[in-house]
């Protein structure tokens, strides 16, 4: 007899996922949905699709969605948090749409500590387009349009996302964290719930970065693509808390 | 009724805005609209409203999506410029189906161009303010009074339609002073059950999009949208007319030059020469059947524009060739004089076209 040890969470959608076998979206997508579950704010939630492989988060979140242009969800939020203050509102980014063609809308709703939260999946490549580089991929790394592998004197560095915001005032709390295997992701999900408390309590802007694996743009077999996300990624993106703010105020 | 005061067209904007009941502003400075956020950043804290210096155009348009796709009254205002940064962010609106209200303060173009007044946005806010196939509903005031007069308009026709509006202004009549009355104030609306504000559990999931991955669906979303412009055409055209009913030159020009053109119908009339104006008020839709009513009586048509000839493109399109339409204009943020017109008027009465 199987006995069952976690249901769906009711925030999220009883729909199948479109991402590919071994991506990690499905997984913070899940611990997104059980956040607002325990939190019981479903209601009042409205979360911020990007552009990218999670644009249709909206179809799977249950709270209210509203769907951004690439790298303007932080302004589109804003947009939502400013209108509603009560509601609780966050923003599920990728690192070409956070950090690339939205890195001005990211910093500056950072800076007026606009109380929003971002989750920002980091899998250091594009993954909606086909695998070319994004402003995260390693140096070295081989994407579609780096096939050399990233040559920094060419291409620029990448770019690390919670130490930059880390010293922008207006952010309560920039942590970093994976989610590769079952200790990570209670990690995790504790960082995600506090960014969502932080918000209700109205401490300013949280971004929570999940460092996470493209398996098919890697060209890997998803447990390979986890291996490589320790060996490659950790070191560049080491896992932590980056600011916080804490219980007090700012 | 109210008291005329005597007020800026860029603060009458504002002021009117929040009169219909808008409590969101989100904006950036360019000249020559500045007025309207410095005077937003003055009212709306004291009326419980909000008034938000965006890091750019980008990002003040996208907080307009975001702040109407949560259900409630909200504007921007920028000059040329700035609605080319907003184009993506309007598509995106047109697209999401939200209302708000986009208040375009002309200047000269292209690129950097100047800051003086100019109507050279006519083709960007009639035929594309962004990507896609999409309209905004556009206003041309060409008084301060009827300015206020249209945002009110706009943001009602707004809310009806689930559509983004437009006040094409410009630089003379955005610094311009004029006596004006002032709308009675009318409390913010909260009524779109459509938007993403938060379901309380009381009802399936609401979402603002404009993506649509296939094609029979989004083309589907597409002629839907083309049918209520056709209602919109068939009964939000607007236009004024002056003196058009037996005119033989029959001037067209809309906003600023409208009142240049007003006054050269005058000289031309003390001279015994029957010119008149049809003034479009609403520049999408265009008014075509003002236009075409006046095809039977009239030797010419003479588009007045502060451009390089861009509204003649819509007026040649509705006279379909069977009367002369000529242009004339000026460019640069050069605003034309009656004298100018009048010229122009005196040489198509001679035939000399």
């Amino acid at each position: 007899m199987a006995k069952v040890i976690g249901e769906r969470p009711k925030a999220l959608l009883d729909v199948p996922l479109h991402y590919c076998p071994g991506c990690t979206h499905g997984i913070v997508h899940r611990l997104v949905a059980e956040v607002i579950d325990e939190l019981g704010i479903e209601g009042r939630t409205v979360g911020v699709a990007s552009v990218g492989c999670s644009v249709f988060t909206y179809n799977y979140f249950g709270c209210d969605m509203v769907q951004a242009p690439h790298g303007r969800a932080p302004a589109v939020a804003t947009g939502v948090k400013r209108a509603r203050p009560d509601d609780v509102v966050f923003t599920y980014q990728g690192d070409g749409d956070l950090a690339a063609i939205g890195m001005g809308e990211t910093v500056h709703a950072a800076a007026r500590g606009e109380n929003i939260v971002a989750i920002f999946i980091n899998n250091a490549i594009y993954g909606m387009t086909g695998g070319q580089m994004a402003p995260t991929t390693l140096p070295g790394q081989v994407t579609q349009t780096t096939p050399y592998g990233r040559d920094t004197s060419v291409a620029g560095n990448p770019i690390r996302v919670c130490e930059l915001l880390s010293s922008v005032k207006g952010v309560a709390l920039a942590q970093r964290v994976t989610v590769d295997c079952v200790k990570n992701v209670k990690a995790a999900k504790k960082a995600i719930k506090k960014a969502f408390e932080y918000q209700m309590a109205g401490k300013g802007y949280c971004i929570i970065e999940v460092v996470s694996t493209c398996p098919t743009n890697w060209g890997m077999a998803p447990g390979d693509a986890l291996q490589w996300l320790r060996d490659n990624m950790l070191p560049y993106y080491p896992l932590g808390v980056y600011k916080d703010v804490g219980e007090g105020e700012q | 009724m109210a008291d005329k005061v005597l007020m800026k067209g860029n603060e009458a904007i504002a002021e009117a805005a929040i009169a219909a009941g808008c409590r969101h502003f989100f904006g950036y400075p360019i000249t020559p609209q500045t007025e309207v956020a410095a005077y937003m950043s003055k009212r709306m804290p004291k009326i419980g409203g909000l008034y938000l210096q965006a890091e750019s155009e980008v990002a003040s348009i996208n907080m307009v999506l975001g702040a109407g796709a949560a259900g409630v009254r909200v504007m921007t205002s920028t000059s040329s410029p700035g609605i080319s940064l907003m184009s993506e962010g309007i598509s995106y609106i047109a697209g999401s189906d939200v209302p708000c209200l986009i208040v375009n303060v002309e200047r000269g173009g292209p690129g950097l161009g100047g800051i003086q007044p100019s109507q050279s946005d006519y083709f960007q806010a009639t035929k594309a303010t962004g990507h896609g196939d999409f309209h905004l509903l556009v206003f041309a005031p060409s008084t301060v009074q009827e300015t206020v007069d249209l945002i009110s308009d706009a943001f009602d026709l707004g809310d009806k339609y689930r559509m983004p509006t437009m006040i094409l202004s410009d630089g003379l009549l955005g610094q311009m002073m004029e006596p004006v009355v002032l709308p009675e104030p009318r409390e913010p609306v909260d009524n779109k059950d459509w938007a993403a504000k938060g379901h309380q559990g009381k009802r399936k999931h609401n979402v603002v999009n404009s993506l649509y991955i296939e094609p029979l669906e989004l083309e589907r979303l597409n002629v839907e949208r083309f049918e209520k412009y056709e209602r919109i055409k068939e009964t939000e055209q607007r236009a004024e007319e002056y003196l058009a009913d037996d005119a033989e030159i029959i001037l067209v020009a809309f906003g600023a030059s409208s009142r240049i053109c007003h006054s050269a119908v005058d000289m031309a009339r003390a001279q015994g020469i029957k010119a008149g104006l049809v003034r479009p008020i609403t520049l999408w839709p265009y008014p075509d059947k003002t236009i075409r009513k006046h095809i039977g009586h009239a030797k010419a048509f003479l588009s007045v524009e502060m451009n390089m000839g861009q509204m003649v493109e819509d007026v040649r399109t509705i006279v379909e060739g069977k009367k002369p339409v000529l242009f004339f204009g000026r460019t640069g943020g050069v605003v034309p004089t009656p004298k100018e017109v009048l010229e122009q008027i005196v040489k198509i009465n001679g035939g000399d076209y």
